[in-house]
This record gives C-alpha cells, sequence and structure tokens, in this order.
C-alpha cells in the first residue's frame, strides 16, 4: 500500500502520503477494493485462467453464508459488543433443521430452529444488556451452553435422518444463471435490509449511537438495554439463517459445523472497517472484507498446501490484512 | 532576571512567568509562585484562574510553554510526576492515588516509601490502627487520602502540595491533617497548601499566593482580616466593568410570583455531597447556580437530570412529585442536561447530523425508518438557530471546542425546550461561543422556558440570570438577585462569608449556632487553631460548645 504514495513530485511526497490517508480515511472501501481486485488478479497469476464465471460463482457460493456470520459480529462490533456464539447457534439451527424434517416437514423445523435461535439470542442479549456481562465472556459461554445442548438433541434423537434435505441443499450450494447461487436469494434482501436500516432508520443509528458514547446515548434519553437484546436476538437469527446455507453448503449435518467460521466473520468485519471499539463501520465494508478471505483462502487451495498449512497461513493473513487495514485508515 | 533572584532569596521553590495555552484558551499568563523555607503557603484563586494548571505545571504532569521553575536556586526542567517526586516536589491530590487491588503494604513498595516513617506520620494522623495488609479497594475513602498523607510525608519531601486534601474528610481527620500541616512550619520544607476554606488556610498558613486570570496577582500575609485581602486579589476590579440587565430581569421576577414553578426541589440530598438543597426553577427564567467545586452541585444536576435518584428529598415538576429512574424520564418530563464535559456528551465518531438527531431516536416508537425530511428540517432549523459551523461535515471530533458545545446545546434546542440544565456550559471555550450561549440562554428564557445555569464563571451570572442560588457544603446557603449578584457577593457567599462576618472566630460560633454538630467541632477546631495561628489574642467569643475542640492546636 506504501507504495502508492511515491506518485507524486519528491518534494511533495509526505504531503502526498497524508493526502493518500486522508482519502483512505474518508473512502475506506478504496483500499479494501483495491485489495480484492491485486488478490483476483494473483489468483489468476498463480494458476492461469482460472478466474471466470464458474470461479466467481464458487466465491460467492463460499461467501455468502460467512457474509451473513459477518453482519452479526458487524451489527454487534457497531455497539462495542461480539457475538461468539454465531458458530455454535449456527450449526445448532442447521442440525435441528436437518434432525427434524422426516418428522414435522421442512417450514416447521426451521421455524424450530429459529425459536430455538431466538432464545438464545434473547439469553445473550438479557446477560449483555441487562446484567452487563462483557459480550464477549456472555456469547463465549452461550455457545458452550449451545453445543451442549444441540449435543444433548443429537444424543436424544435416533440417527433417522436422510441427511440434509434437498430445498436447504439447493439454496446452499446449487448456482442457476451459471453463476449467481441460490443462496443469493436470501442474502440479497438480508444484505438491503441491513444497509438501509443501518443508515435510515433510528434503530441503526442507535447501535452506533450506543457504541460510539454510552453516556451520551444514555443522556439523551436512550435505554441500551434494549438495543442490545433486540441486537442480540436479530443476530442469533441471523446465524440461524447462516447455519441453513451452511448445511445446504457442506451437505453435512454437525453440531459443529460452523465453529471454524466464527473467526472469519470476527476478521471479515474487522478488515471491512468495522472498528471493535464500537460506533464506527458498515455492512458495505464487511461484504467486500467477506469477499477478500474467501479469495484469500481458495488461493491457500489452489496453492496445494496442506490442510495445517493452510489454516496457519489464513490465520497470519488475517491478523497482518486487518493490521494493515488498520494502519492505513486511522488517522493516528 | 528570575534565576538571579531566586540564587539571592534562598527560596525554595520558585516558579515565575509561567505561561501555557491550550488552544485558543490561555490557561496561565505570567503565573509565580515562590515559596520560602519552612512555611506553608496557600495557592488561591477562583474557578478557572489557572490553579490546577500551575499544580500540574509544578509536578511535572504538564509542560509550561514558558516561565523557570527553581528549586533552591537551581533552574530545574520537570519533565514527570515521578521526576517531580525525585526533585523532592511530592503531591497528594483529591483522589487517592493507590492502586485498589494492591494491599497498603504493597502500594508503598510501589512507591519505596519506607515503612517506619510512614507508621510514624499514620499515627501521627490518627489512624494508627489501619491493617497494612488491607486491599486499598477495602479502605475507606477518606482513610486512603490519610494514607496518601502518610506516604508522602515519609518520603519527606522538600515541598509538599496538598491539593483539597480537607475536602471531603470527616472532622476528626480533617482537624489532625491540619495540624500536622501546622507542625511543619519553621522547620526545612514547606507545603503548598490548596483550599477553597478560608478559614482553613487562615489556620495554617503564613502566606498566600492568589492567582486571577492565569496571572499571579498578589501574594498575601496570611493574618488578621487577610481573607478579604484575598478575596479582593482574587476579584481584581473585573466586576465594576458590567452592567447589570436589571429591567428584563425585574420584570422575570415580578411576573413569577403567583406562578406554580416548573421545577421545584424539596431538601433534595443525593450522594456524600448533596446534603438539602431546595430551590424553585420558574418558567421564563434563568437561574444561576454558583458554588465551589464539589459542594454537591455536580450531584444535584445528575439528580435532576435523571442520572441519579436522590437519596433524600421531593423533586416537584409542574407541581406533581417527579421520579426519575433514567435520563429518558427526565426528558420525557421536560427536563433536558447540557454537559460541561462534552466528551460525555457527543458521539465523537458521528456526524453533527446524528448528534443533533440522537434524542429523536432514542424512544421505541422512533426505532423505524427516520422522516429524512422533518429530520432535515429540524437539524438544520437548530444548526442556524446556534450558527454552527459545519464546514467539517465529518466527525464532531473534527470540530472545534465551542462548535461542539453548540451541538450538544442544538440536540434539545431542535426538539423545543422546557426545561434546560446546563451545567458550566461555556467552560473552555471562545469568548465569541459564549456569548453567542449567552444570548441563546436569555432568548431560550423569553420563549418560555426555564433555565438552570451552573457556573464556574461568577460574572456569567449578571450576564445572564435572573437570580441566582448559592450551594455551599450540599446545602443552598443563599438566593441573590441579579442586581446584587456582582463578584465580590457571589464569592463571598461561595465562601458561605457573610459580608459583615470576617474573622474566623466568629465564623466557627456562627457554625456551632446553626449547622450540625460535625461542622462545629470542626469550625471549632479551626478556630481555635487559626487564633494562635495569627497570632492574635484567645478571643472571647470561643464557641461555647468547645468541649470538642481540640486543646493541644499548634
Amino acid at each position: 500500500m506504501s507504495g502508492i504514495a511515491t506518485t507524486g513530485p519528491s518534494r511533495n511526497r509526505w504531503l502526498t502520503a497524508a493526502a493518500w490517508r486522508s482519502l483512505f480515511r474518508d473512502r475506506p472501501m478504496i483500499p479494501l477494493l483495491a485489495l480484492l481486485l491485486v488478490l483476483v488478479i494473483v489468483s489468476d497469476i498463480v494458476r492461469p485462467g482460472v478466474v471466470g464465471t464458474e470461479w466467481v460463482g464458487i466465491m460467492l457460493r463460499a461467501a455468502v453464508p460467512l457474509a451473513i456470520l459477518a453482519a452479526c459480529q458487524t451489527l454487534t462490533m457497531l455497539t462495542g459488543g461480539i457475538d461468539l456464539s454465531v458458530g455454535a447457534v449456527a450449526s445448532m439451527a442447521g442440525f435441528v433443521v436437518i434432525s427434524l424434517v422426516l418428522s414435522i416437514g421442512l417450514p416447521a423445523a426451521i421455524v424450530v430452529a429459529l425459536i430455538c435461535a431466538l432464545i438464545a439470542g434473547l439469553v445473550n442479549g438479557i446477560g449483555v444488556g441487562v446484567f452487563k456481562v462483557h459480550p464477549l465472556i456472555m456469547t463465549l459461554g452461550m455457545s458452550l451452553v449451545v453445543l451442549g445442548a444441540a449435543n444433548f438433541w443429537q444424543i436424544q434423537t435416533v440417527q433417522t435422518s436422510s441427511g440434509v434435505p434437498p430445498a436447504i441443499r439447493t439454496l446452499g450450494s446449487d448456482v442457476f444463471a451459471e453463476v449467481l447461487p441460490y443462496s443469493l436469494i436470501v442474502f440479497i434482501p438480508l444484505a438491503i435490509v441491513i444497509l438501509v436500516g443501518l443508515r435510515r432508520t433510528g434503530y441503526g443509528r442507535l447501535l452506533y449511537a450506543v457504541g460510539d458514547n454510552p453516556v451520551a446515548a444514555r443522556l439523551s434519553g436512550a435505554r441500551s438495554w434494549q438495543v442490545l437484546v433486540v441486537l442480540y436476538i436479530i443476530s442469533a437469527l441471523l446465524a440461524a439463517i447462516a447455519g441453513f446455507l451452511y448445511a445446504g453448503y457442506t451437505n453435512v449435518a454437525s453440531v459443529s459445523l460452523v465453529d471454524s467460521a466464527v473467526l472469519p466473520s470476527v476478521a471479515a468485519a474487522v478488515i471491512g472497517g468495522t472498528s471493535i471499539m464500537g460506533g464506527r463501520g458498515g455492512f458495505g465494508g464487511t461484504i467486500v472484507g467477506v469477499l477478500i478471505l474467501t479469495v484469500i483462502s481458495s488461493l491457500l487451495t489452489s496453492l496445494g498446501y496442506p490442510e495445517a498449512v493452510r489454516q496457519v497461513l489464513f490465520g497470519a493473513i488475517i491478523v497482518a490484512v486487518a493490521a494493515a487495514y488498520t494502519r492505513v485508515t486511522d488517522q493516528t | 532576571m528570575t534565576s538571579i533572584a531566586s540564587t539571592a532569596t534562598g527560596l525554595l521553590l520558585e516558579a515565575s512567568g509561567i505561561s501555557k495555552t491550550y488552544g485558543a484558551v490561555v490557561a496561565l499568563k505570567d503565573a509565580s509562585l515562590a515559596v520560602r523555607p519552612g512555611e506553608v503557603h496557600a495557592l488561591m484563586g477562583a474557578n478557572g484562574a489557572g490553579k490546577s494548571t500551575l499544580v500540574k505545571i509544578l509536578t511535572g504532569a504538564v509542560r509550561p510553554d514558558g516561565g523557570t521553575i527553581a528549586v533552591r536556586g537551581r533552574e530545574r526542567t520537570v519533565h514527570s510526576p515521578a521526576e517531580a517526586r525525585h526533585g523532592g516536589l511530592v503531591s497528594v491530590y483529591q483522589e487517592p492515588a493507590l492502586i485498589p487491588d494492591l494491599d497498603i503494604r504493597s502500594n508503598l513498595r510501589l512507591t519505596e516509601t519506607p515503612i517506619e516513617p510512614f507508621r510514624h506520620w499514620l499515627a501521627q494522623l490518627g489512624l494508627e490502627g489501619l491493617d497494612l495488609s488491607s486491599m486499598a479497594r477495602h479502605v475507606p475513602l477518606a482513610s486512603l487520602r490519610i494514607v496518601d498523607l502518610a506516604r508522602a510525608l515519609a518520603s519527606e519531601p522538600d515541598v509538599l502540595m496538598l491539593d483539597e486534601m480537607t475536602a471531603a474528610l470527616p472532622a476528626n481527620l480533617t482537624e489532625r491533617v491540619l495540624e500536622v500541616v501546622g507542625r511543619r512550619r519553621g522547620g526545612d520544607s514547606s507545603v503548598i497548601f490548596i483550599s477553597h476554606r478560608l478559614i482553613e488556610i487562615a489556620a495554617v498558613c503564613d502566606r498566600a499566593t492568589v492567582l486571577r486570570e492565569g496571572e499571579t496577582v498578589g501574594v498575601v500575609d496570611v493574618t488578621e482580616g487577610s481573607e478579604q485581602q484575598i478575596v479582593e486579589h482574587m476579584l481584581g476590579e473585573a466586576a465594576s466593568g458590567i452592567a447589570a440587565r436589571t429591567g428584563a430581569a425585574g420584570a422575570a421576577r415580578a411576573r413569577v410570583a403567583d406562578v406554580k414553578p416548573r421545577v421545584a426541589a424539596r431538601s433534595l440530598a443525593s450522594g456524600a455531597r448533596l446534603h438539602d438543597a431546595s430551590f424553585e426553577l420558574f418558567a421564563g427564567e434563568v437561574l444561576g447556580v454558583v458554588a465551589l467545586e464539589g459542594q454537591g452541585q455536580d450531584e444535584l444536576f445528575d439528580v435532576l437530570a435523571g442520572s441519579e435518584r436522590p437519596s433524600g428529598g421531593e423533586l416537584l415538576v409542574d407541581g406533581n412529585a417527579a421520579s426519575f429512574r433514567h435520563p429518558a424520564d427526565a426528558i420525557r418530563a421536560g427536563l433536558v442536561y447540557i454537559a460541561a464535559d462534552r466528551a460525555e456528551a457527543l458521539l465523537m465518531q458521528r456526524s453533527v447530523r446524528e448528534n443533533i438527531a440522537l434524542p429523536f431516536i432514542t424512544r421505541l416508537r422512533a426505532w423505524g425508518l427516520i422522516d429524512a425530511g422533518e429530520e432535515n428540517r429540524k437539524v438544520d432549523t437548530a444548526i442556524a438557530t446556534l450558527q454552527i459551523d459545519t464546514r467539517a461535515h465529518g466527525e464532531v471530533r473534527r470540530l472545534s471546542g465551542g462548535n461542539q458545545q453548540k451541538v450538544t446545546i442544538a440536540r434539545w434546542v431542535a426538539g423545543g425546550v422546557k426545561t434546560m440544565l446546563c451545567f458550566d456550559p461555556t467552560r473552555g471555550i471562545d469568548i465569541r461561543t459564549k456569548s453567542q450561549i449567552y444570548v441563546l440562554l436569555r432568548d431560550l428564557a423569553e420563549a418560555g422556558a426555564a433555565v438552570l445555569l451552573y457556573t464556574s464563571e461568577l460574572k456569567e451570572v449578571q450576564l445572564v440570570c435572573d437570580r441566582a442560588i448559592v450551594i455551599f457544603g450540599g446545602r443552598v446557603v443563599a438566593e441573590i438577585a441579579a442586581a446584587d449578584a456582582d463578584e465580590p457577593t457571589l464569592l463571598r457567599a461561595a465562601y458561605n462569608l457573610r459580608a459583615d462576618v470576617e474573622m474566623p472566630e466568629v465564623v466557627a460560633a456562627e457554625a456551632v449556632a446553626t449547622g450540625t454538630a460535625a461542622d462545629a467541632a470542626v469550625a471549632a477546631s479551626i478556630a481555635a487553631a487559626a487564633t494562635s495561628a495569627v497570632g492574635g489574642p484567645s478571643s472571647a467569643s470561643a464557641p461555647p460548645a468547645g468541649g470538642d475542640a481540640p486543646e493541644d492546636a499548634p
């Protein structure tokens, strides 16, 4: 990134660097999109000809469920919180649907899964909003509780499941018009609601307000517990929807299916410019952050490293990108 | 010239020509302080005179823009509090400087304080029973301050600086502290003593340096009647230049006689500092609140704004009893609060628009889609009313202090104001914005709003208010009409001095007659100490309740 700064005449180099910096600060999407473009080009260099319509479809299909999980992190991080229970809640929701679909049908199974998620979110919200438990502890504890409950359910239900129901599988893993995954049908309306909701609704503004300065929000009459309870319920419901898509995407029924996506979901929000301290960021950046992580992940796979090496590299890259991005866009 | 003088006179500490500006605000212009060995030296000044800045500079917490500091004739630059301590200047602040999760002994180890001298001083200060292995967080606040003082004394400082050491100490401990401080006179080391209580100054201090508007305006030998001199120095000639707006104020006062008050407080109490505040605030007036720091005004505003629940007393809004559990309740009752600390009130990373519109969206029914047209109209009107400079469209933190303060006010003006509670709204902002805020507050009152204005700048009272109440020691002690509220009157009232009362003994006697037993004990002991300190003859007006007074005054 720093190479860009040297374009001006050398006499003005420092000034130019400052100008770039302020540009990045005001338009954080520019460096993000530039990074995404570089990664796409690198992907094409590593395996010439790979980047095409089919590749785009594969990337989008992998990115959509992660983007929904990252939405949970974006929303909670705006208030200065975090939701680490999304992995457990998503896995649980997917598993509940698969285990119930034969006995009660798909719509009812989805409703049951959403209700389970809602309860988890409600408890999270009450813990964080009313009892002021730190969100990290609250949601981490909740993820254990949900995992345990899901395990219990797994033991109780005889394994009569016929596997992932076809509708869910289509939604999670099929594409239409050669490129576009069906999951976009779920994702696009959700994304529009989140993007508009953050900008144009009172509730969205309150998320920023509570995260930026809880004292100011309180003095202005906001009751932050109401905001937080609703927030963690929304987050858990989004996680459940992501869980359905993950189940369809992987065609697997497991109570720990989505666990490995929790860190990337946090990283995507951070890379996308949402401050973990609250008050700053948005979902647009998060979507680009998800795409960046997805491309990096596929790039590592195409390099042919074994799984263990990929995990090490992926973790290291997430930290490095997040650190570099924070440096470029922050004013100090 | 300064360094030559200091070597010649054998001063222990000499600061001269100290200046410091924060942006456009001049905190210190030309402050000086000369402390002789063996004296207890008072540092005085009204709020905003630059006292705390000078203290921070002396202790190395803040670097001065100009001026010199010499210790025992040698000029030195102090970069940090630790360095200052090393150089023999040790301070004890209002807030105890102990780590709450360590026991007392470990805290002492952190500052390399020798234990035996510490125990000695602790005993001298009346806390010999303290268990050194108890966690600092479990020790009561008053005892912690004594621990802080004993620790400072144990390190045998050349100059000991006590910043409001006695504020909120119970009577018996105050007495011990004054005793110990008084006994240090005549030795090799010195004490810089900062207190709002003139009777304490009279009791233990030899000389007083008075700051006003960032300048040292006088050094007074503390003797009988020197309180008047100190107060005059603090005031200067500032009071004479202001024309009071008596006409409008008189009309407003005449009007309120037969009207129900918008807000009425009856014996409100809250926390450790607010004991008994009673007053009435009427629609159409600006009521000033005058108090020295820490007299309970913070607690009063917290109660009125719904941030804290009162521990006693009654609050009536439009004649109905009100009980606020949350600021939202106060806002619904029409009481809106403007904080002095803008960091407390603003969303620093958000835009001016979002900050002003914040109160519109806090209620559940406003959580849905925002009516952009209506919001724009309200926000634009508020921006125009307050003349907010919105050239920096982005984050509020990039605005100037004055513009930030206007945003906090605009937030409430945008929605229509019934009762506005302003806590020192002009603190640290430029003079032009100040006058705009004065005009705005007057306009709001003319339009029928009730405005309660706490101000640390006494001259604001005659500029803006119709009348003022004075809070001292958690009680409303006086009500003064704007026409009479010149600075000397207000300052005397703020120090709880009557125009006809000058001598500390008399103050003490009065406290015995009217105050509680605890107050009386302090006042009596201080008066006793003062008598001998000033060197005057033992007065015949010694308090009748003198049984509580110590016999061993220094």
